[in-house]
């Protein structure tokens, strides 16, 4: 059994991560990254196979996770430091010169724990896909992670990777939608509306799960378990439609886009960190 | 002066194709992806005999150069493959953040590049792709000649690790150089010694600079005419070699004059030892339908062009 408990005071020292990183760079995007902040701290702290001391870029024998929403950088960061991955002193570096963790996470730092280049949106489930494959024909019987952003999926590319994933009888590939309903100019249906996202992944070919709060341990680790149990019965892959709260944990962030790349000034963090409770001791 | 004999025309996609075919028996990591041109760019024969290893991704390219890079991570060789102008234009976001940025083991396979697509029209004929292509770090760029260098520059870009920009042509062409032999990434092939004139063409131009070289000759102008197969790492101490014997270049090249051969040779010219350079190549217009020959002769992309071009740059020696 996953000790909830623990989860959650991970995902508070994550939170707190995240502020410090955007505060310190005074540049990044707080708002997203604490929306997913519970989904990916349950893959990396529970869901996944991995072996963040030992990490090579084949992924061969792990699972393997992609950030298809590129500019959730600090979350992405302070999860896999957190997890082992590299110093977690390194955090203090995000976005400065000559730092691995750069804007946007990036390969050729030597950064571990980044399999490719994220930022540019649309392009994490396909490669996502091309990685599952990969596994598929060396007979390998781990699982592809992939987290895509709700406004990123007004991205063409998504839905042809959708398609192909579909046609090809991917299921070794679990993606996840974070479903905040915010993107830059505002919420999601004022921009474009890509509403209905479980109809058109149901309508692709996809099976789907729709998980009420994304921010409950208990529903992102259920929906792992089904997503999970579905492949192994059908030959097609599962999106889980998280739905969340933009800048969960913050309440001066949460539900509003004005956050989405925007770093808080230090007073303001000041009031972000006080709702935020440091449980593994910060960087 | 060397003689070089056509076989028989013979186009280079089934050079790229029978290449594929024996680099994916040698390898079994080798993979191949197209975008519903299974067909056009001859990965029939590939698809037959490794079903498994190979991927329809239908007519979705961003799709595929990224799923591509997705196969690369655990060791896969991906050979994705469709037209020029989808491979590069369409998909260069893809391309420059999952490829050449993330360094991914990707060979991207561009048939139909340049004027030569023919009756299709500019839509399809891209003459801007080695410019795209070779201004991405990390990408090698390679552009052969005719059938049997375009099989050995694909089972040498398998063999290759790092991004791969691999151009090729629809039309058959002449098949003028030796069978079975071995491609050297990053080496420029002398055809002719010569010691008045550099002639460094590329892709179908090669033979159209060879068929110049003849007519020079009987104009007593000894040019020299070099292969340029691989763009990208230019092979710039073999291009500095023949310009400081000769001080008069030519460059021939089935693309634009922004980005191409030229520009790049005269880029690196500048920096090291001037001389007249004469482009053989298209001017600031898109191209429009017609046969591959008509073409050809019309953009101005043939011996004829060449010697011209050979004569005013040996004039506008000091």
């Amino acid at each position: 059994m996953p000790d909830i408990q623990k989860l959650k005071d991970t995902a508070s020292q994550i939170r707190r991560d995240i502020i410090r990183m955007v505060t310190s760079a005074q540049s990044g995007h707080p708002g997203g990254s604490l929306s997913s902040t519970d989904i990916v701290t349950a893959l990396f702290f529970s869901q996944m196979k991995h072996s963040p001391q030992n990490w090579d870029r084949s992924g061969k024998g792990n699972d393997m996770f992609f950030l298809s929403c590129g500019h959730e950088s600090p979350l992405f960061y302070s999860a896999l430091a957190r997890s082992g991955y590299f110093p977690i002193k390194e955090l203090g570096t995000f976005r400065k010169l000559g730092s691995r963790l750069q804007g946007h996470p990036a390969t050729d730092t030597g950064l571990p724990g980044i399999y490719e280049a994220s930022g540019s949106l649309g392009q994490g489930l396909s490669v996502a896909v091309g990685a599952a494959l990969g596994k598929r024909l060396d007979g390998e019987k781990n699982y592809v992670y992939v987290l895509l952003g709700d406004g990123e999926s007004e991205e063409g590319q998504v839905w042809e990777a959708s398609e192909f994933a579909s046609h090809h009888k991917v299921n070794n590939l679990i993606a996840i939608t974070d479903w905040n309903g915010q993107q830059i100019d505002g919420t999601t249906t004022e921009v474009i509306g890509p509403d209905h996202l479980d109809q058109k992944w149901k309508a692709f070919g996809w099976n789907v799960l729709v998980v009420e709060n994304g921010h409950d341990f208990n529903e992102i680790l259920s929906s792992f378990k089904l997503a999970q149990e579905l492949e192994s019965k059908e030959e097609k892959p599962v999106m889980i439609l998280m739905k969340t709260i933009m800048g969960k944990g913050v309440d001066f962030m949460e539900g509003t886009c004005k956050w989405h790349g925007k770093a808080p000034k230090p007073e303001e963090a000041e009031k972000a960190l006080a709702q935020l409770k440091e449980t593994l001791g910060d960087y | 002066m060397a003689k070089f004999t056509n076989t028989g025309n013979k186009d280079t996609r089934s050079g790229f194709g029978a290449g594929l075919l024996e680099f994916g028996r040698e390898n079994k990591n080798a993979v191949a992806l197209t975008a519903d041109l299974k067909g056009s760019v001859k990965m029939g024969d590939f698809a037959k005999e490794f079903p498994e290893r190979f991927f329809q991704c239908g007519i979705a390219e961003a799709n595929m150069i990224d799923i591509a890079a997705g196969l690369s991570l655990n060791g896969k060789i991906p050979f994705a493959s469709t037209f020029a102008i989808f491979a590069t234009g369409r998909v260069y976001d893809q391309v420059r953040q999952s490829v050449a940025y993330s360094d991914t083991n990707v060979k991207i396979c561009a048939s139909h590049a340049g004027i030569t697509l023919g009756e299709d029209g500019a839509t399809h004929q891209i003459l801007e792709d080695i410019g795209l292509m070779r201004m991405l770090p990390n990408m090698t760029v390679i552009n052969p000649c005719d059938y049997n260098q375009t099989k050995a520059a694909t089972i040498s870009a398998g063999k290759h690790i790092g991004p791969v920009y691999l151009r090729f042509g629809r039309p058959g062409v002449p098949n003028f150089t030796p069978e079975n032999q071995t491609f050297e990434i990053g080496k420029a092939i002398k055809m002719i010694d010569g010691k008045d004139v550099s002639i460094f063409a590329t892709g179908h131009l090669v033979w159209e600079a060879l068929q110049a070289a003849d007519k020079l000759e009987k104009d007593n102008i000894s040019a020299e005419v070099i292969d340029i197969a691989t763009i990208k790492p230019l092979d710039y101490d073999a291009v500095l070699a023949s310009v400081k014997k000769t001080s008069a270049v030519v460059t021939a090249e089935e693309h634009f004059i922004a980005g191409g051969l030229g520009e790049l040779i005269s880029g690196f010219l500048a920096g090291h030892y001037l001389a007249p350079v004469e482009y053989v190549a298209i001017a600031d217009k898109f191209g429009q339908s017609g046969t591959p020959d008509e073409l050809m002769r019309a953009y101005g992309l043939d011996a004829e062009h060449i010697v011209a071009a050979a004569k005013r740059a040996v004039g506008r020696k000091k």
